[in-house]
């Protein structure tokens, strides 16, 4: 059964339609003098403004390798990221410390780690998995380069994200 | 003497096109952009130069180095004949229009022919056929559809844009538009009838018809002009592009400037019909009120500041009413085809036929 859908009844005023269009033209105007006015909020500038004052602190952004107080690279090369990341973007290669080093109780170091920025997806998982506490997921977001080779993080450029981090556990100080 | 005429019209056309026409047209593009932004609660182009004000020199270059791309199935001339007929109308259009009073005693205008306002609609008329050319031309189904409905949209309107006008020339008695711009100056410009001789009674009847006029010769404008809301030739979410689909580069650099270029004789036409023209009263006190008169007239520097302060006037006139141009376009959805017919043939054609009547009627009963 075929349905007859009634068309409203337009009332004068709007059949002559010019109320609707001065209307309409008020409230462009309205937000037009809004946004010269300034009170509009608009969108961040984003090169000039930037995120970094702006975000959570639980905010996962590059992963990096941190050294400890005595300026030892807390890694311990276990490899348990690199086995544990999802997308497959760590490789570790380790190395072994010598025995005249101070650390040497400490065994294994990285010797090349590199984290290929391409793949990583921000997960936290080589954070949450770390039993040294060694990598965690900074604010740092704008990672960019030119060519697939820029895009992966090496050591040094990890560890100079990273930076130093104190005030977590020193397992392997001489007074342990 | 023709040598002093040839070398000041010369001068003249190109100050007008590359010193006033050009550059406004793409700083209007800009102005759009930066406009509907601001309406939209964006904040537009503000990168290239302080507040993006670069910006039209960018797009220029981006334009002048793009690949200039014909495509295969198109009738190679009348395919690169398109872009100029859409873009010369609209610039020859202006040859006619004065833009100020007079500059070393030079009249401000390239022409004064008496046939002022025909000439304007002859040749603005003409513009049509670029873009019914571009459209047939691409051999391709949208622009096709976008040219077709340009010409019965400019047929249906040209009617009211050239009824709208006849009560102006009841009044004026002529067809020169320098001449309506001086009846303009003696008795008040034909939408402000509280400037010039306010006690005369005729002036304040004669200013309902006028406000008709005006209103339907602007409606008539936005659609000669294909400005939204009668975009329907270009109808970006119907057909793609509309008639300039198949264009790229500085060829569709060409369609856009024209529209502009259009958009902008027709603002100068409106400004020199109903809003005086030149024309700026300014306030004086010489024993008591009145307005005096501006102009290039005036020996030394005063008429050399007279007759640039006519030439910003008249422009000013021109850019409010392009802002206003712009500010309809991102206010008003675009009227469905049948809607627009309807408008065109059913209302205005009507309004403006009663109007001269109308018009008419009071100059019979009060003469000047």
């Amino acid at each position: 059964m075929a349905i007859t859908v009634s068309r409203p009844k337009l009332t004068w005023k709007e059949r002559i339609y010019l109320p609707a269009i001065l209307g309409g033209m008020a409230i462009t105007f309205r937000h037009f003098k809004n946004m010269l006015l300034g009170r509009t909020k608009v969108t961040m500038q984003y090169p000039e403004e930037k995120w970094d004052s702006h975000l959570p602190d639980h905010y996962r952004g590059a992963p990096a390798l941190v050294r400890d107080v005595s300026g030892r690279i807390r890694c311990v090369a276990c490899q348990l990221c690199e086995f544990i990341c999802p997308p497959r973007a760590i490789k570790i290669v380790p190395g072994e410390l010598p025995s005249d080093d101070k650390f040497v109780k400490v065994e294994k170091y990285p010797n090349e780690f590199d984290i290929d920025m391409i793949r990583c997806i921000y997960c936290g998982m080589c954070e949450e998995v770390c039993p040294e506490q060694a990598i965690y997921l900074r604010k740092d977001y704008a990672i960019t380069g030119f060519t697939r080779e820029d895009m992966v993080h090496d050591k040094e450029k990890l560890l100079e994200i990273g930076g130093v981090m104190e005030g977590v556990v020193l397992k392997w100080n001489e007074q342990k | 003497m023709p040598y002093f005429l040839i070398l000041t019209s010369l001068m003249k056309i190109i100050g007008v096109i590359f010193l006033i026409i050009l550059p406004m047209v793409s700083y209007s593009v800009y102005a759009e952009r930066r406009v509907s932004a601001l309406i939209q609660d964006r904040l537009g182009p503000n990168r290239v130069g302080p507040a993006g004000l670069f910006q039209p020199v960018a797009d220029t270059l981006k334009f002048l180095l793009k690949e200039d791309f014909t495509p295969a199935g198109v009738n190679k001339f009348y395919y690169w004949l398109a872009p100029c007929l859409a873009m010369v109308p609209a610039i020859a259009t202006i040859a006619v229009v004065p833009f100020g009073s007079s500059l070393f005693g030079v009249p401000m205008l390239i022409a004064d022919i008496n046939v002022g306002v025909l000439y304007v609609f002859a040749i603005a008329s003409l513009g049509v056929y670029g873009i019914v050319i571009a459209g047939w031309s691409s051999n391709s189904k949208y622009p096709f559809l976008g040219g077709v409905r340009s010409t019965s949209q400019m047929i249906s309107y040209e009617l009211s844009l050239g009824l709208a006008v006849i009560p102006i020339f009841l009044l004026v008695g002529q067809l020169r538009l320098t001449s309506i711009v001086r009846y303009q100056i003696e008795h008040g410009w034909m939408l402000a009838p509280f400037i010039g001789d306010w006690t005369n009674p005729q002036k304040w009847l004669l200013a309902i018809p006028m406000l008709v006029s005006f209103c339907v010769f602007t409606v008539a404008i936005f659609a000669e002009t294909n400005r939204l809301p009668f975009d329907l030739p270009e109808a970006e979410t119907e057909l793609v592009g509309g008639y300039h689909t198949e264009y790229g580069s500085m060829k569709f650099a060409l369609f856009f400037l024209g529209e502009y270029a259009a958009m902008i004789t027709g603002s100068a036409i409106i400004v020199t019909l109903f809003l005086g023209g030149w024309h700026l009263p300014v306030p004086s006190w010489n024993g008591g009120f009145h307005w005096a008169l501006v102009d290039g007239s005036a020996p030394g520097w005063r008429g050399i500041a007279g007759g640039l302060f006519n030439i910003a006037t008249f422009f000013a006139k021109v850019a409010v009413l392009l802002l206003i141009f712009i500010w309809v376009r991102w206010t008003l959805p675009r009227f469905r085809y049948d809607q627009l017919m309807r408008l065109g043939w059913v209302f205005f054609f009507e309004i403006a036929l009663v109007n001269i009547f109308i018009a008419a009627i009071i100059l019979a009963y009060y003469p000047v």
